[in-house]
């Protein structure tokens, strides 16, 4: 691939760019710097994607508490994760007496590798994927699931009471959360017929799952049972601060803890673009001219008043470039991939802006009790949306079936009327 | 029966308001929607902004003096030090070689007065206690410093403020003062008329 042509299509600019820099190279190298560059990339991003992400996260739920969030450090507080990263690489590592030095160590980076693995078979844009899986579905279940020892690890290694039994609450939770995660899942197995993610978006190229009942239940659960399964308001009864103090890495600090956070932002990363991928249409979109999104880039640099000129002018002139370039072609993919995906990671923030936290018994029923029935009626509706080739009748079928049952469920689930205590005083 | 979930999503509609209300644009698109925004933001940037206080807002005391430094209204008398609740005044008079008191403007007065302003806790017991309102609130409050048995001890020097700052800072009750002033004056003037010094100046005009 020559230089010229790695700039034509937006789309395809990285897919591109990695073509000519393996095409520099000789032959028998190549498959090996394939690797060296896809496993570097995603190494690079995958910090840089988490570091923003606190910064976003701080930002969004300040602002939904009515506070401007980091404004210090740098502009908008852009400057802070990095702060935040110098602060916690010079922070003293305390391990407490008597805990288990190695497991004390390796838990935060056991916790820290599968949630890096899983973007390995996240597909970021059209042919942009790190290894496309033919069992990638089951490879995310499986790595992602590996959290769970981290956590349990982590929490015994401490020895703390509180670092215990925030373990034991987060791997009682995940294991639980992960039944109606997976069984959700099966559904869109079924229809698509293939555990290939990149098979799974293009079975979407016309219509997003959620569109559909099915995909509409399935996409909640999944989402939901990923918010529980990355301890998340409102289901971090692991690491419930008014209870646990931090709960399991209460005897973390320093670098280990940011390991802690980091694996967790990752995984909330990895849920929310697992859930574009399998129900939100992936990196589908619409077709727009990506010229709007460039004028609307561009116009909001340059009136950012806060930003300092240099950034406004080259921001806004880049934006121009872009737009000169590119402005005809279709939004690239990974743009959409991306903004669904940070779209859903606002809706996590907006969960732990809105709910308080649950309580272990209503956590667990919400999963026994609710999710996992449901997830088991949503099989045979997906069941009956393959089998049934009449449109208006699948339509109506499935979701008679899924409206049932969730309003049976929900009568069910119930909890009885308790009886009116009457107290007797001392005579 | 109501539909499953509507109150989540009631809350998270509240909760998104009050994001939008937080930014212009926000306030602008929930016009447009027809619902009334309030002002979100009610953070005050400290350092860069500063709230404007109310006029009694007190933090720390300081010695009132009448025209000039050496003037000042404060007799030794220590009443103040002992009634301070975590004792944080410190007086002693000023006294000649043969331990008499020294005698200013017909008063006795301090030689040292210090107040250590880390453990002062702006309660004011002082203020009323003083017979001679030689001791009042201010309202600055960034004290802050580094030195502890050095800066943020205030001596004597230090604490002196003029009445016409007092006047500016606190008018209300800088007025009443005044008048209780006059009124004493004007009780003490028949007996003993011919008092050096003794009688404090007009008050300056109530700014
Ligand atoms: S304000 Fe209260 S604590 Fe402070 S010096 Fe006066 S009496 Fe003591
Ligand atoms: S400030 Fe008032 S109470 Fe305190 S020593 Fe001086 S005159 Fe006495």
């Amino acid at each position: 691939m020559p230089l010229s042509q790695v700039w034509q299509d937006l789309d395809q600019l990285f897919v591109h760019a990695k073509q000519f820099l393996l095409g520099v190279l000789p032959e028998p190298w190549r498959p090996w710097a394939s690797m060296v560059v896809t496993i570097g990339v995603i190494a690079a991003i995958a910090p840089a994607i988490m570091m923003y992400l606190t910064w976003i996260e701080r930002k969004l739920i300040a602002r939904m508490q009515n506070r401007f969030g980091p404004t210090r450090v740098g502009v908008y507080g852009l400057a802070q994760p990095l702060a935040d990263g110098l602060k916690m690489l010079i922070k003293e590592d305390i391990v407490p007496r008597g805990a288990d030095r190695l497991l004390h160590t390796v838990a935060p980076i056991l916790a820290v590798v599968p949630a890096m693995l899983v973007f390995v078979i996240t597909p970021f844009g059209r042919g942009m994927i790190g290894a496309d899986l033919n069992v990638g579905l089951l490879y995310f279940f499986a790595i992602s699931s590996i959290g769970s020892y981290a956590i349990f690890m982590g929490g015994w290694a401490s020895r703390s009471k509180f670092s215990m039994l925030g373990a034991m609450r987060a791997v009682a939770q995940i294991i639980s959360y992960e039944v109606p995660g997976v069984l959700s899942v099966v559904a869109v197995i079924m229809v698509t017929g293939t555990l290939s993610l990149t098979g799974i978006v293009d079975a979407q190229a016309d219509q997003w799952f959620v569109f559909t009942p099915w995909g509409l239940v399935g996409c909640l659960m999944f989402f939901l049972s990923g918010v529980a399964e990355v301890n998340r308001t409102p289901f971090d009864m692991p690491e419930a601060e008014s209870e646990l103090v931090g709960g399991f890495h209460t005897e973390y600090s320093g670098m280990k803890f940011a390991l802690w956070y980091m694996a967790e932002f990752l995984e909330s990363f990895a849920i929310c673009a697992f859930t574009v991928t399998l129900f939100l249409g992936g990196w589908h979109g619409p077709n727009i001219p990506f010229g709007i999104v460039a004028v609307l880039l561009g116009m909001i640099i340059a009136t950012g008043s806060r930003l300092p000129w240099p950034v406004r002018v080259l921001g806004a002139a880049a934006m121009a470039g872009a737009l000169v370039l590119w402005g005809r072609q279709p939004m690239p993919s990974w743009i959409w991939f991306f903004t669904k995906t940070y779209a859903l990671i606002f809706v996590l923030v907006w969960f732990r802006g809105t709910f308080p936290r649950l309580r272990v018994d209503q956590l667990m029923g919400l999963a026994w009790k609710f999710f996992l029935p449901l997830a088991l009626v949503n099989i045979v509706a997906a069941g009956l949306w393959v089998l049934i080739p009449n449109p208006i009748l699948t339509w109506v079928l499935s979701t008679t079936i899924l409206m049932a049952s969730a309003w049976l469920l929900v009568l069910a689930n119930k909890p009885a009327p308790l009886a009116r205590r009457t107290y007797v005083l001392a005579d | 029966m109501a539909l499953i979930g509507t109150g989540v999503l009631s809350g998270m509609g509240v909760v998104f308001k009050t994001f939008l209300e937080t930014y212009p644009w926000g306030r602008v698109v929930l016009r447009t929607v027809g619902v009334k925004p309030t002002n979100g933001l009610v953070t005050v940037e400290y350092p860069d902004v500063k709230q404007q206080h109310a006029e009694r807002f007190r933090y720390f005391p300081f010695l009132v003096y009448d025209q000039t430094p050496d003037n000042l209204r404060c007799v030794a008398c220590r009443i103040c030090e002992q009634e301070c609740p975590p004792q944080c005044i410190h007086i002693i008079m000023e006294k000649d070689e043969q331990g008499r008191p020294v005698k200013n403007h017909g008063r006795t007065l301090p030689k040292v007065f210090d107040i250590d302003t880390s453990v002062c806790m702006s309660c004011r017991i002082c203020v009323d206690v003083c017979p001679f309102d030689a001791i009042e609130m201010d309202n600055t409050y960034e004290l802050s410093s580094e030195g502890r048995f050095t800066e943020m001890i205030y001596d004597k020097q230090r604490l002196l403020k003029s009445d016409e700052y007092f006047h500016s800072i606190h008018p209300e009750e800088a007025a009443v003062v005044d008048q209780r002033l006059a009124a004493k004056k004007a009780k003490a003037a028949p007996s003993a008329p011919s008092q050096p010094g003794a009688s404090p100046a007009a008050p300056p005009p109530a700014i």
